[in-house]
């Protein structure tokens, strides 16, 4: 065997945003205002940082690797990176710059100054549980920074300004630690059968195992755990109240980020720690997931079109867009992999935009309802613009992120002989067109009320507008160049699927 | 032979960069209609530039960009598109000065997103005709859509909204779902979306799939108006009289139609559709739709909706001449689109013009209108008398290759719906002409006969177009080339 590729770039991920945790209360007694600026200096690093890590992935070996203490696996905690989660590296730490960028001027008004400080050191232990649990190689590790990203996120969003915060992060609680437990307990298992708790040792050890039915239950274990935490249908109620209450910085990295990893861990375990065949061959997973995310798509999409407020509606559409990376991953073939990894970018940056988008709205006007957008293409029209955009994009008009990725979910459902999901997932796209139609025909066409017409007309200050814009843009560039993202995409599929070297 | 040359592109993209200076000189009127009539000249000279290659036998090609791998954005000139294109960009040219005049007669609201509107969607409209691929269309076809959405409800009243949303339900909802189906489906059987001349899905492609597919196609391409998915065309026409008649006369029904014969001749392919049976299934749906939607428009008194039922029915001949899969057919059917479209502008021009003069817009008021606007009434006869087919009107010729094709195809029962639908299409029109010219205006406006025409460049612009339809008649040179030439093509060798 060749040896790894080491570097400590994989370890940078995770201390970079720790160290910085640490130090942002102290730093933010010396001035208020270093607070927001050390989260912006380690997310916009990081970001720098897993750009090189990737370039190197996909340029180089195909894999890089870091071994804490030196300690060779499947002894030390192995830290290791390919294409699948060099990508989601590279989204999650863009996600949380750009998100660090908007997030002062918004936490400012929504959160008192007191809690300052500690908001943005949380703020970095949610990026540090993201980025930990997206780059190591250990499966209890990863339980470890699960957690942390977990609880990191309740304390978020319990800073929310409504009272209602307070009891959708309680829910959100209970359901999440259900969740980690079932993940814990799975993990256990694993261990208690082969010895080891490395991911790559543990695809060695398992296929012999692969009848027994403490393997099976470890199985189930870890794909109900993990459904509570992407929020699969019909495990996804904890989800629109959190986004919902979330302060409006906070929604948008939960929205891009947070349900994304969770599809990652699940991709993973099921792919890189089982085998593909396990879960076709031993246990229908698959089959299970496939049903499970075509009523996902349907079911979140229609909850959304009966949606009041914006980010519940948002949150809704999200139920419906999971399901779309679940159908393309169960799909266990290399076009719909494709469309599934995609789907984990490009919906991050629509669903990113829109929630931006959302948070400058109530920060202008502090308008929450959809009704209440009615004529709001005059008083902000770069807000709308983006809005609009990346609303386009959830259609899934050509021409931006959202058709790149159906076309991918499509073709691979066409590939796996299955007709009837490309008729799921094209009647989710008519569904999508109703509800984020209706908004933009609202803004667009429909006369003001008296109370916005009071209101000055401008955009939010350009602190927000500019990473509004920037991922409102970016779904309409990478949906015209989308080379760059779906050649990493078949590459991490390849390596997940087989089908093609 | 391919001709790589950025002309389509030009040709595509000026109306887009003038709405860019439309919107940016909204507070000069003038100026800003200056960008309208200079790109629309600019447009039309850049398409009539590729005219004399494409004559030769040569095709323009222009490559864009590469989304993905299988997916790129391209345009390749044909005789088909550059015969829509001309068309279009000609008609875009005319229906500029009609708008200027109708929208100040009007004082319309929002003039600036009206012009900047219509300028990216005839943008929209080129970049369907050019398209090189399904991709390409596909991605035309949607911003057509939704760059006329603001055009269909300009007038932003709760009944235009309302129109404007059915509009968008019907070309939306279809063109997501069954379009979209189609196109992936495409590519899944075949590997390619690019266009051919004979036609991309192989021998190897199973009789079920290609028939999905194909209907999918049918369903999925709503802008064609076959009904019953006819729906959103009448309820178009709250829009202001101009958008009614060079887009839902011309470009976005255009496309439509466009885009089904390309689907029929480029995609599956003249040798496929008859050895299944899909073309002969294609001409009966079409015949369906010519004569229904020729009896409903019988019973509309509302003069726009009456022109949208015609158009309905008109649409179909194209449909129905590509179907037969001969070359008199083939040749028909793209003659049409531009034979067609002269006709059918000149009626909504005189529709328009009256409701700017009168602010009539029933066919039962109009008794003696044409002592009253003897331009436009004439003109307006000479178009329906084109649209019905008789000579000396362009509307002769198309009929004429597509009875000749239909004898071709051996379909001798299409002769009797081209017949029957000859006499409802006199059975709609001459009743206005009739009403128009020989029945004396009640009431007070019995005592009027001064001349009070709508203002100059309307009527103008309806002269133009109604001389258009004769000079077609004497002089269909370049429009029957450009057919024949798409004819050859398809039905054999590359000619």
């Amino acid at each position: 065997m060749n040896t790894p590729d080491i570097t400590p770039l994989p370890l940078l991920m995770v201390v970079i945003p720790l160290v910085s945790a640490l130090m942002t209360p102290i730093l933010a007694r010396i001035h208020r205002s270093l607070a927001f600026l050390t989260v912006q200096a380690a997310t916009i690093t990081s970001f720098v940082l897993a750009c090189i890590l990737l370039d190197r992935v996909t340029s180089g070996s195909g894999k890089v690797v870091y071994w804490l203490g030196n300690w060779e696996p499947p002894y030390g905690i192995e830290y290791s990176v390919d294409a699948l989660n060099g990508l989601v590296l590279v989204l999650v730490a863009f996600v949380a710059a750009v998100v660090s960028v908007y997030a002062p001027k918004s936490v400012a008004a929504e959160i008192e100054a007191s809690k300052h400080p500690f908001f943005y050191a949380i703020y970095l232990l949610l990026f540090t549980g993201l980025m930990g649990i997206v780059v190591t190689g250990d499966i209890f590790n990863l339980y470890v920074f699960v957690e942390i990203s977990s609880l990191s996120g309740y304390s978020l969003i319990a800073m929310g300004r409504r009272r209602e915060a307070l009891t959708a992060s309680y829910n959100y609680l209970i359901l999440g630690t259900i969740g980690a437990t079932f993940i814990l307990l799975g993990i256990g298992h694993l261990y208690m059968m082969t010895g080891t708790l490395n991911m790559a040792d543990l695809a060695r050890l398992l296929p012999p195992l692969y009848h027994s039915r403490v393997i099976l239950t470890a199985f189930a274990l870890f794909t109900v755990g993990l459904s509570i935490k992407l929020a699969l249908f019909p495990l996804h109620v904890w989800m629109p109240n959190a986004y919902t209450y979330a302060p409006s910085a906070v929604s948008p990295l939960l929205a891009a980020t947070g349900t994304k990893v969770g599809a990652y861990v699940l991709i993973r375990v099921m792919f890189t720690v089982f085998h593909p065949n396990f879960d076709v061959q031993v246990i229908p997973a698959t089959r299970i997931l496939l049903v499970l995310a075509a009523v996902a798509i349907l079911m979140g999409s229609l909850l959304a079109i009966a949606q009041s407020n914006i980010k519940r509606m948002l949150a809704y559409s999200s139920v419906g867009q999971i399901g779309y990376i679940v159908l393309g991953a169960a799909l266990v073939n290399r076009t719909g992999m494709t469309g599934a990894l995609l789907h984990i970018v490009n919906h991050a940056l629509m669903k990113g935009a829109l929630f931006l988008a959302a948070g400058a709205i109530v920060y202008k006007t502090g308008i929450e309802t959809v009704e209440g957008l009615k004529g709001l293409g005059r008083k902000m029209p770069l807000t709308m613009a983006a809005f609009t955009v990346a609303s386009l994009s959830m259609i899934g008009i050509p021409l931006t992120v959202g058709f790149v990725s159906k076309w991918y979910l499509a073709l691979g459902a066409l590939e796996a002989g299955m007709w009837y999901l490309v008729i799921v997932i094209l009647v989710s796209s008519g569904l999508n067109a109703i509800y984020f139609w209706r908004v933009i025909d609202w803004i667009y066409f429909s006369p003001p009320n008296e109370r916005l017409e009071a209101l000055p007309a401008g955009d939010a200050p350009w602190s927000m507008m500019g990473p509004t814009l920037v991922m409102a843009a970016l779904c309409v560039v990478l949906g015209v160049q989308a080379q760059w993202p779906v050649g990493i995409a078949e590459q991490a599929a390849a390596l997940l699927v087989g089908g093609g070297r | 032979m391919d001709i790589t040359s950025s002309t389509p592109l030009l040709a595509t993209g000026v109306s887009l960069g003038a709405a860019l200076l439309i919107v940016l000189f909204r507070r000069h009127p003038n100026i800003r209609e200056g960008w309208t009539i200079l790109a629309a000249l600019t447009k039309f000279a850049l398409v009539a530039s590729m005219a004399p290659a494409i004559l030769r036998g040569d095709a323009i090609v222009c490559h864009l960009v590469t989304i993905a791998p299988g997916l790129s954005l391209a345009f390749r000139v044909d005789a088909l598109g550059e015969a829509f294109a001309l068309t279009a960009s000609f008609l875009w040219i005319v229906t500029s000065f009609y708008s200027i005049g109708y929208v100040r007669a009007e004082k319309e609201h929002a003039q600036t997103r009206y012009f900047a509107c219509f300028a990216v969607a005839l943008s929209a409209t080129l970049g369907a005709a050019f398209s090189a691929n399904m991709l390409t269309t596909f991605v035309f076809y949607e911003i057509l859509t939704l760059c006329t959405f603001p055009l269909v409800g300009h007038k932003q009243t709760t009944e235009a909204l309302q129109g404007a949303r059915k509009y968008l339900a019907y070309l939306l909802g279809t063109s997501l779902t069954f379009l979209m189906a189609a196109v992936v489906l495409t590519y899944y059987a075949t590997g390619t979306l690019d266009f051919s001349p004979s036609g991309v899905f192989g021998s190897d492609v199973s009789g079920t799939l290609v028939s999905v597919a194909f209907l999918l196609y049918v369903l999925g391409v709503t802008k064609t108006a076959m009904m019953p998915l006819h729906g959103w065309l009448p309820a178009a026409m709250v829009a202001p009289t101009p958008v009614s008649a060079l887009l839902h006369a011309v470009a976005v029904v255009k496309t439509g139609v466009f885009v089904m014969v390309r689907v029929v001749v480029n995609l599956f392919g003249v040798d496929l559709l008859s050895r299944s049976g899909l073309g002969t299934a294609l001409v009966w749906y079409a015949s369906f739709t010519i004569i229904l939607a020729s009896i409903i428009a019988l019973r509309q008194d509302n003069l726009k909706r009456r022109l949208a039922y015609s158009t309905v029915s008109q649409l179909s001949y194209i449909v129905l001449g590509a179907a037969l899969l001969t070359p008199a057919g083939i040749t028909g059917s793209v003659l049409h689109i531009a034979i067609h479209a002269f006709g059918k502008i000149t009626l909504f021009f005189g529709a328009g013009a009256i409701y700017v003069a009168t602010h009539k817009t029933r066919v039962s008021e109009l008794d003696g209108i044409g002592r009253r606007m003897p331009f436009t009434m004439v003109a307006f006869s000479l178009a329906a008398l084109s649209m019905i087919g008789v000579p000396p009107f362009a509307g002769l010729i198309s009929k004429w290759y597509l009875v000749r094709g239909a004898v071709e195809a051996g379909a001798l029962p299409v002769l009797l719906v081209l017949g029957t639908s000859t006499l409802l299409n006199a059975g709609y029109f001459l009743p206005i002409v009739y009403r128009a010219f020989f029945v004396a205006p009640s009431g007070e406006e019995a005592e009027s006969w001064r001349i009070r025409e709508a203002p100059v460049p309307m009527v103008a612009a309806l002269c133009v177009t109604a001389i258009g339809v004769m000079a077609l008649f004497f002089a269909p040179s370049i429009f029957l080339e450009l057919a024949r030439q798409v004819a050859r093509t398809v039905t054999g060798g590359i000619g």
